[in-house]
């Protein structure tokens, strides 16, 4: 019965790997490409991440159904909404200043950018910052607005697993219209030349 | 003008992935990820274990002391062996190959040309230093827990997700960082 639940160095390094040859691929380490997002000029970012949740969900509740997987024995983040709602403003201010999210200022560095690593850096700093101000005060805000019935959307309000992933499904079909049209309308997503190039290059009129 | 053949002639760019078949692919590495070991991907798990390691090396009795740091370094623990290390140094090579295979490793410091090297230099510190504040508040980034927590349709990892674009979609508008 599955997760096996390997914790080795193998499993990490395979893992990894492969996902940073996703990500290089799919062009998200270029702070051009990903934060063109915001921009509504490339919707790459909302494209790849709703096609791999929904991959993915639909894969796990697949095995679960054949009875391979047992689908309450994986990590499932604890439901702080003030807590994911605070984090998720701030790494998304990050994200729109910075031009990388944590993973993705990895893979930024690792096709040669040096603001990726600068990026790297000021992650340090602010988990450095985020420890020095830890106490009581933090940890109350943080613990706000939990749902106490449980962590997944099937726990907690008894909605079935099959009508998330169909809404989610929805969703992404959604996404990929809605995308495609903006995409259009602009200039169009962010070329590999581009990025290359870098932010502001002759490619880049912007 | 026949410039010599044998010249070192960088590889060709080749075109990123079509963003369905690069979310179809994430997708499947996050579904093995998931097999294999129990929980999804992440990233911010190994930077704090980075900073607990640095923060030891350099000031020892701050770090030891410190309410969320310290238990990583308590009795002369090293954080640094862990899962989520190694699978960040396999992002590290799997990114680096990528890039390379696909003629887009450039060394250089994106943004110098749109916003100038002085604040290029300051958005990528102050948007990491936000992110990485933000990402301990959540317990989690962009990978560890909107993405992974997504797929195991978590609620933490949806709130998440609506604040970090909304967020980003107006900030994006106040501030040019690249």
């Amino acid at each position: 019965m599955w997760p096996i639940n390997d914790a080795g160095a193998i499993s990490g390094l395979v893992c990894g790997v492969l996902f940073g040859y996703v990500l290089e691929n799919a062009g998200f380490g270029s702070p051009c490409k990903l934060t063109a997002q915001f921009s509504m000029r490339d919707w790459s970012v909302f494209k790849v991440m709703f096609t791999a949740i929904v991959v993915a969900a639909t894969g796990l509740y697949g095995l679960e159904l054949a009875g391979l997987l047992n689908i309450d024995g994986l990590f499932v983040p604890t439901s702080l909404v003030m807590a994911s709602a605070i984090g998720g403003l701030l790494v998304g201010a990050g994200f729109a200043v910075g031009g990388y999210c944590p993973g993705t200022s990895v893979v930024g560095f690792f096709s040669g950018r040096i603001d990726a690593l600068v990026f790297i850096v000021g992650l340090l700093l602010g988990t450095w910052v985020f420890a020095g101000l830890y106490g009581p005060a933090i940890e109350s805000v943080m613990a706000l607005w939990e749902v106490e019935t449980g962590d997944t959307f099937m726990d907690a309000w008894g909605i079935p697993q099959w009508l998330l992933i169909a809404i989610l499904f929805a969703a992404l079909v959604g996404v990929f219209y809605a995308g495609s049209w903006f995409e259009r309308r602009g200039r169009g997503p962010v070329q590999a030349q581009e990025a290359v190039a870098g932010a502001g290059g002759p490619a880049d009129a912007s | 003008m026949n410039a010599p053949a044998t010249a070192a002639r960088p590889r060709p760019v080749k075109p990123f992935w079509n963003p369905l078949l690069a979310g179809i692919l994430l997708g499947l590495v996050l579904l093995l990820t998931f097999v294999w070991t129990g929980h999804g991907l992440g990233a911010t798990g190994a930077s704090t274990r980075l900073a607990a390691w640095l923060g030891n090396a350099v000031v020892p009795a701050a770090t030891q002391a410190n309410g969320y740091l310290g238990g990583m370094v308590e009795d002369g623990a090293n954080p640094l062996p862990s899962w989520i290390t190694w699978q960040v140094v396999g992002v590290a090579i799997g990114a680096l190959f990528a890039a390379f295979m696909g003629g887009r490793l450039r060394v250089q410091l994106d943004g110098a040309r749109s916003v100038g090297s002085g604040r290029r230099i300051a958005t990528a510190l102050i948007g990491g230093l936000l992110s990485g504040f933000g990402a301990r508040v959540a317990a989690g980034c962009t990978s560890g827990l909107g993405l992974s927590g997504a797929a195991t349709l978590g609620i933490a990892a949806f709130v998440f997700l609506a604040t970090f674009f909304a967020s980003g979609l107006i900030v994006h508008r106040l501030v040019k960082g690249i």
